[in-house]
């Protein structure tokens, strides 16, 4: 079983799921401000962040064993909430600054010296010390001399968990970049790069835009990198440029909804992803409030739904499934069913533990296994 | 001498002309206000393809046989209705209509509530993708062959709204109402002979491009205005992108929510065989045929 992070816990169909909490309002009117832009946990995983499109910032701790309220262990209560960001208008360059958080990253640990990397727009990668705020050093800029030559962007960046020196960005050409920041302070030359080739036997209009990757996720051991598609989840072994070593259909059923799905702007919908503590399994959400689990080593896969129907104190999460075509089985959901609307983009899994968060639009669930 | 007149309508199996006094010269077909191109394949039988652009999507091909009958030089019996056509003819519908609805995405990127440079370019770089197969295809079959590939790719492309910018005069040309009339519509795109000149519509349709010297390299610069105001975010861009916009800009909406909401029947469920191979739409074709109620004139001229 790959990756560090203590004894491996499979996930996927070996565990049971179940409900924990639900955090936000009912209301089937949701604000925009109100819906969850990043979720985050720790690195101890007893705190929990969310961010919202209003700037907001909500933090959750996790309840300690309490003889008062046995039943209240493991729960996620709010910590603290605090306004982020206010939207600001920059008079000097007549720039609207918006206010919604885009990632939240914790610190690992106080008092180090810390970098960020900060991909603000979608053309250029700035490098910050945590301690200098009033400029950046760029490593990344793809901004072509004239804007109309422009034909593809930076999509997300990561730094490597372990080597600081190295980070990773993806572009909306379902490229991955990796660059030593010690070979050259311009990061304009990659020292990796990694592509896989096209099917040409599935080739489309849409087959670029399907290629261009929402999210790119280091394992926690630094080894695998994880990129998440519109259809699909790939795994890279950082050692093989050439392809990658695994990939996970999330939703392949909708293939031949890519029309619609582009007509109704679904299609640029930026899905991500997240891993186990163990580098076991990976997760990542769909639509209709789906989520999906995909454990690497037995390479069995489950659907979830995060609704409030199956929200009772330690209800087991019964698996879901989709019906391409043909014969609708009972239980299942018919493609043309699924509710466009209720897209789960954003979902964090506990650095050590079976318990994870995952972000329905202004609702977040938290579950957990049932051995917890 | 005599110009014959025939009418028919869809739906009917068969028929028989009685006679003709003389030879086909030349064809010409109207279904409402679409033009047909009339491709003269070999005689004496000749194919006509085309398009019909409105509410539905129909392709439709019609074989005219002429054969000589006793006492006449000529007797036309043919067989019409629909049947599947070859998947090239499909595939130039479809993407005629995935063209145009990523034109207008382009063109409305401001209105999103966040504005996405990554979207933005994804959809330029889907309608050059369109353009340059367009090219390749054939889709230019019959016409003078074009010496570099910028004027053809930009006759396609709708500049119309592009052009609504704050920089050129183009702007301010009123935007159609497409409640109107969505009939009105390209001239097809299949290659026009010389012989059977179609004659263009003269009022302006949203996705007829015009002089093609004031189109060329507008696409690429429009781009420019688009993707400069998505990076920067700057409200005065978005304002001077405004500013030539008169009000009935904004009864586009209406239509294009519609568009976007997918109650425009049968775009997207022809189009849904389109993301892998072409599949043949005789079926749907046919239920199409079973409903339309159109009446086709062919003249005849001499």
């Amino acid at each position: 079983m790959a990756g560090a992070g203590g004894g491996g816990c499979p996930a996927g169909n070996d565990f049971q799921w179940c409900f924990s909490q639900v955090k936000g309002a009912v209301d089937e009117d949701v604000a925009e401000a109100d819906i969850i832009s990043t979720v985050e946990f720790n690195y101890s995983g007893d705190l929990l962040a969310t961010g919202d499109k209003g700037g907001r910032v909500v933090i959750f701790q996790r309840e300690q064993e309490n003889k008062i309220r046995p039943h209240s262990r493991g729960e996620y209560n709010v910590y603290s909430t605090f306004q982020s960001h206010e939207p600001e208008f920059d008079y000097l360059k007549s720039l609207e600054i918006e206010e919604k958080i885009n990632k939240i990253r914790w610190l690992p640990q106080q008092n180090a010296a810390h970098f960020l990397l900060s991909t603000n727009d979608d053309l250029r990668i700035n490098l910050w010390h945590l301690e200098i705020t009033d400029r950046s050093f760029n490593i990344v800029d793809i901004k072509p001399a004239n804007m109309e030559e422009l034909t593809e962007v930076i999509t997300a960046a990561e730094f490597h968990p372990h080597q600081c020196n190295v980070l990773v960005y993806s572009s909306s050409k379902g490229t991955i970049r990796l660059c030593d920041m010690r070979s050259s302070a311009l990061c304009d030359r990659h020292s990796k790069f990694f592509e896989e080739p096209e099917d040409p036997s599935s080739r489309s209009f849409f087959s670029e835009i399907i290629s261009s990757i929402s999210d790119v996720k280091f394992s926690h051991s630094g080894r695998y990198m994880m990129t998440r598609d519109y259809l699909s989840v790939k795994v890279w072994d950082l050692n093989m440029e050439s392809r990658p070593v695994e990939t996970h259909q999330v939703h392949e059923y909708l293939r031949s909804k890519l029309c619609s799905l582009y007509e109704n702007d679904c299609i640029f919908d930026k899905f991500e992803c997240c891993w186990n503590g163990s580098d076991s399994a990976v997760m990542t959400g769909s639509y209709n409030n789906f989520f999906r689990m995909f454990d690497r080593s037995t390479r069995r896969d489950v659907t979830l739904e995060a609704s409030r129907e199956s929200s009772k104190p330690r209800a087991s999460l019964k698996p879901r499934k989709v019906c391409a075509g043909g014969k609708r089985k009972k239980d299942e959901i018919s493609v043309d069913s699924l509710d466009f609307n209720k897209k789960i983009l954003h979902t964090a899994w506990h650095p050590v533990d079976n318990v994870i968060a995952v972000a329905a639009t202004n609702n977040l669930y938290i579950f957990q296994d049932k051995a917890n | 001498m005599a110009a014959k007149v025939w009418t028919g309508g869809w739906g009917a199996p068969a028929w028989t002309l009685a006679s003709w006094s003389c030879a086909l010269l030349s064809l010409h077909v109207s279904f409402l206000h679409s033009k047909l191109d009339v491709t003269v394949k070999e005689s004496p039988t000749w194919a006509l393809s085309g398009v019909c652009r409105g509410r539905r999507l129909t392709i439709f091909s019609l074989e005219l046989k002429f054969q000589a009958g006793p006492g006449w030089p000529w007797a036309l019996s043919g067989q019409w209705g629909l049947r599947a056509g070859p998947s090239v003819n499909l595939g130039l519908l479809q993407r005629q209509s995935l063209l145009d609805m990523s034109l207008v995405k382009l063109q409305l990127c401001h209105m999103l509530v966040e504005p996405n440079l990554c979207r933005s370019v994804l959809i330029a770089n889907t309608v050059r993708q369109i353009q340059e197969e367009m090219s390749r295809d054939g889709a230019w079959r019959g016409a003078a062959p074009q010496s570099v590939g910028r004027v053809p790719l930009d006759r396609l492309v709708s500049t119309e709204i592009l052009c609504r910018t704050a920089r050129g005069p183009e702007a301010g040309h009123p935007v159609p109402d497409l409640g109107d009339d969505p009939l009105q519509g390209p001239v097809s795109e299949l290659s026009t002979v010389s012989s059977a000149q179609v004659p263009r519509n003269p009022q302006s349709s949203l996705w007829d491009s015009g002089n093609p010297r004031e189109n060329r390299g507008s696409f690429q610069k429009s781009l420019d205005q688009i993707f400069e105001t998505l990076e920067n975010k700057s409200p005065s861009a978005v304002e001077e992108l405004f500013s030539d916009v008169d009000s009935s800009y904004y009864d586009l909406d209406t239509v294009l929510t519609g568009m976007m909401g997918g109650t425009k029947p049968g775009l997207c469920d022809g189009l849904e065989g389109f993301a892998t191979a072409a599949s043949p739409p005789g079926s749907s074709c046919k239920s199409d045929l079973a409903e339309l109620d159109h009446v086709v004139e062919i003249l005849v001229e001499t």
